[in-house]
């Protein structure tokens, strides 16, 4: 199997998922001839031409309202949104119309849209190019979010977002596009959704993330098995709707949780997770659920983003802690 | 102005487009479609529908059995118009004032009550079935219109989508973004837009500086058209035209009804606290029905005896109507569910299960 980047699974799906199905269009700023600004549909227009690789004006709520009237007529599009910080201008179409419209029509109309963006911070990127805003996706009744943390989860799940009947927001995690290398098989096989995969197994801890900040979790992991502590560590990998059996059966097992996001705190999506555990596995818990995440503050500029976001050793003292605790 | 001498490189016209003066008569040669009289007394018989089934809708309203209801007093013609012009195959976008054309297209009159009665069945209505629902978040439809153009283009469909849309809306960077791409691409779409001169309780004045609404479809290189709302021979004709060019790859167009809200903005509304009487008395004198009525009577279309037996005809049908609305099953609360997704995800299931007693969330 060819060793690829995050950002060249991500195109190799889109590419799969064009070839399998004439019904899949792509639609973006940028996407057509320059590939997207992270690459992501490089040699797409080129393959399947400019009607099905299209490059839209500079509009956002364009871009996600189109997407809304081609999955209403059985297309699949895929929308590309540059960064997640020009992501607001469709929530309108997300909130309003996107995740409701199968719903408000009882069925008669569907919309099995996919809408793309980078996700997070640390690439040193100007403002308003950092954002973490899942959790505010992830209140959306009838949306799916999905956010990658390696390339074969990229590849695989991107398909399946594809595939999905319903509407999918699919965060790609920017710091790792291209730190993030792996082994891809085009098989076109597409991964479960809804699912948390499970990357490591231990006794003692459960530590609970997703994206970009699973590469800090996992050495996180490592440093603590140095220690002698035994992380399990869970890519929850689909936010909206979130595998809550695996998060539960792994927090009974261990007793233990740290939830890690770069997003801020208050209402991030850790508060949720560690809500679910207060009411459904209290009894299970050996520590106080412990969140390591961004501060409630904007996201800083390149020279002080690095201090926002959670480190390795931010997450090794949370769960230090909490394996210390009674 | 000083313009230094400096060359004109562009010019853009605006055309306004009228037939029938608000007492019947004929301002210029009607359109080739008017001499069917039975086209002419079926777009009459709807927007009398119309106007008796907003009627009753209000007093539903004012009674407790209906929700907050939009009327469309005074711009009968446009919905109704528009839709008549349009092809089973095409898709109308509509915005929530547009129950004449949702009526036009097969949509049953219960449906319509039991989506302002609060019910999503409503949406799930017997008119076309790839039509859009009533578009609440104002101007919103409009980049749904040019996605599902689109989706006509790449599969060379010769339909046209059709998107409804109030004054208001033209303000919206939506409605905006929706025609530029619409122009770029030569979309097949038409956007009417019923300038019906309040929305809510801002004038136009106050809505845009632009001389008519219809120049805006010149920024998104295409025609725009100013019709007069009131006259349907006008709407029809311009919806006509605006459809078949769509059709023909001529790309969008862009029309300006302009007419009259003689109505509340809603039943949630009071009218009279931002407008006069005055005014809306003045407003009646141009009303749709009685144009059309003047013209059919005078060209003996239309007499005094059809006129009763609509009348009857209409009360019947929205009174069936009304009784099928209200004889509606009640859905159980945790139908709510059942189209939240294709296949409902296990954590919501939970959650459905503990709305129906079965108490396992």
């Amino acid at each position: 199997m060819p060793e690829m980047t995050l950002v060249e699974a991500v195109n190799l799906a889109l590419a799969r998922a064009m070839e399998d199905d004439p019904d899949v269009v792509v639609l973006g700023e940028d996407v057509g001839i320059n590939g997207g600004v992270f690459r992501a549909t490089v040699g797409l227009q080129a393959r399947f031409g400019p009607e099905r690789v299209l490059d839209t004006p500079l509009a956002e709520l364009l871009i996600s309202g189109l997407c809304v009237g081609m999955a209403a007529q059985r297309l699949k599009p895929v929308g590309e949104i540059q960064f997640m910080g020009f992501l607001y201008p469709c929530i309108d179409q997300l909130v309003n119309h996107a995740s409701r419209i199968r719903n408000r029509t009882q069925g008669r109309l569907t919309c099995p849209m996919v809408l793309r963006t980078p996700h997070g911070a640390g690439i040193r990127a100007p403002e308003h190019h950092s954002e973490s805003t899942e959790a505010m996706l992830a209140h959306i009744p009838g949306l799916r979010v999905v956010i990658p943390s390696s390339p074969d989860r990229a590849y695989g799940l991107l398909l399946a977002a594809i595939r999905d009947p319903d509407p999918v927001v699919f965060l790609e995690p920017t710091r790792i596009y291209r730190a993030a290398k792996g082994e891809v098989e085009d098989n076109g096989e597409a991964l479960p959704l809804d699912v948390a995969f499970v990357l490591r197994e231990g006794r003692d801890v459960t530590l609970i993330s997703w994206g970009a900040m699973l590469k800090e979790t996992m050495a996180a992991a490592d440093a603590l098995a140095a220690d002698g502590i035994a992380a399990e560590v869970i890519d929850l990998a689909t936010l909206k709707p979130y595998d809550e059996a695996t998060v539960l059966g792994s927090v009974a097992k261990t007793g233990r949780c740290v939830i890690v996001h770069e997003a801020t705190r208050t209402g991030g999506f850790g508060a949720e997770i560690a809500a679910l555990i207060a009411e459904r596995a209290l009894t299970s818990l050996l520590a106080p659920v412990a969140r390591v995440t961004g501060y409630d503050t904007v996201i800083p500029m390149a020279r002080l983003e690095q201090h926002m976001m959670p480190s390795v050793g931010r997450i090794v003292t949370a769960a230090r802690k909490a394996c210390q605790f009674s | 102005m000083p313009d230094g001498g400096l060359p004109v490189i562009a010019h853009f016209e605006v055309r306004h487009r009228n037939y029938l003066a608000p007492d019947g008569s004929i301002n210029r040669p009607l359109p080739p479609f008017a001499s069917d009289a039975g086209l002419l007394t079926a777009l009459y018989r709807a927007m009398m529908l119309l106007r008796n089934f907003d009627r009753k809708a209000v007093a539903l309203q004012r009674t407790g059995r209906l929700g907050t209801y939009a009327v469309s007093l005074g711009q009968e013609a446009v919905s109704v118009s528009v839709a008549s012009a349009m092809r089973e195959e095409d898709v109308l976008l509509p915005s929530y004032r547009d129950n004449g054309a949702l009526i036009w297209r097969g949509v049953k009159l219960e449906e319509i009550l039991l989506f302002w009665g609060g019910d999503e069945r409503g949406n799930h209505f017997s008119g076309p079935v790839q039509d859009f629902p009533f578009c609440v978040p104002v101007g919103s439809q409009a980049p749904h219109a040019a996605g599902v153009a689109y989706a006509f283009k790449l599969r060379k469909q010769p339909r046209v989508a059709v998107c409804m849309f109030g004054d208001g809306a033209t303000s919206k960077g939506d409605v905006y973004e929706a025609m530029n791409f619409a122009g770029v691409h030569k979309m097949p779409v038409v956007f009417v837009a019923t300038n019906n001169q309040w929305a809510i309780s801002v004038p136009l004045r106050l809505q845009t500086g632009c001389e008519t609404l219809a120049q805006k479809a010149i920024a998104a290189g295409f025609i725009g058209e100013q019709v007069d709302g009131s006259d349907v021979v006008a709407m029809r004709a311009a919806a006509e035209d605006a459809i078949a060019a769509a059709r023909e790859g001529q790309g969008p167009r862009f029309i300006e009804a302009v007419t009259y809200r003689l109505g509340d903005h809603t039943t949630s509304d009071d009218a009279l606290r931002y407008r006069s009487a005055d005014e809306v008395q003045a407003r009646w004198k141009e009303e749709p029905i009685t144009r059309l009525r003047s013209y059919l009577v005078g060209q003996k279309m239309w007499s005094k005896a059809e006129e009763e037996q609509l009348a009857a005809e209409c009360h019947e049908r929205v009174e069936a109507a009304v009784e099928r609305y209200l004889a509606a099953e009640p859905r159980r609360p945790e139908t709510m569910f059942d189209h939240l997704y294709a296949e409902l995800p296990e954590v919501y299931a939970a959650q459905r299960r503990e709305l129906a007693g079965e108490g396992d969330a």
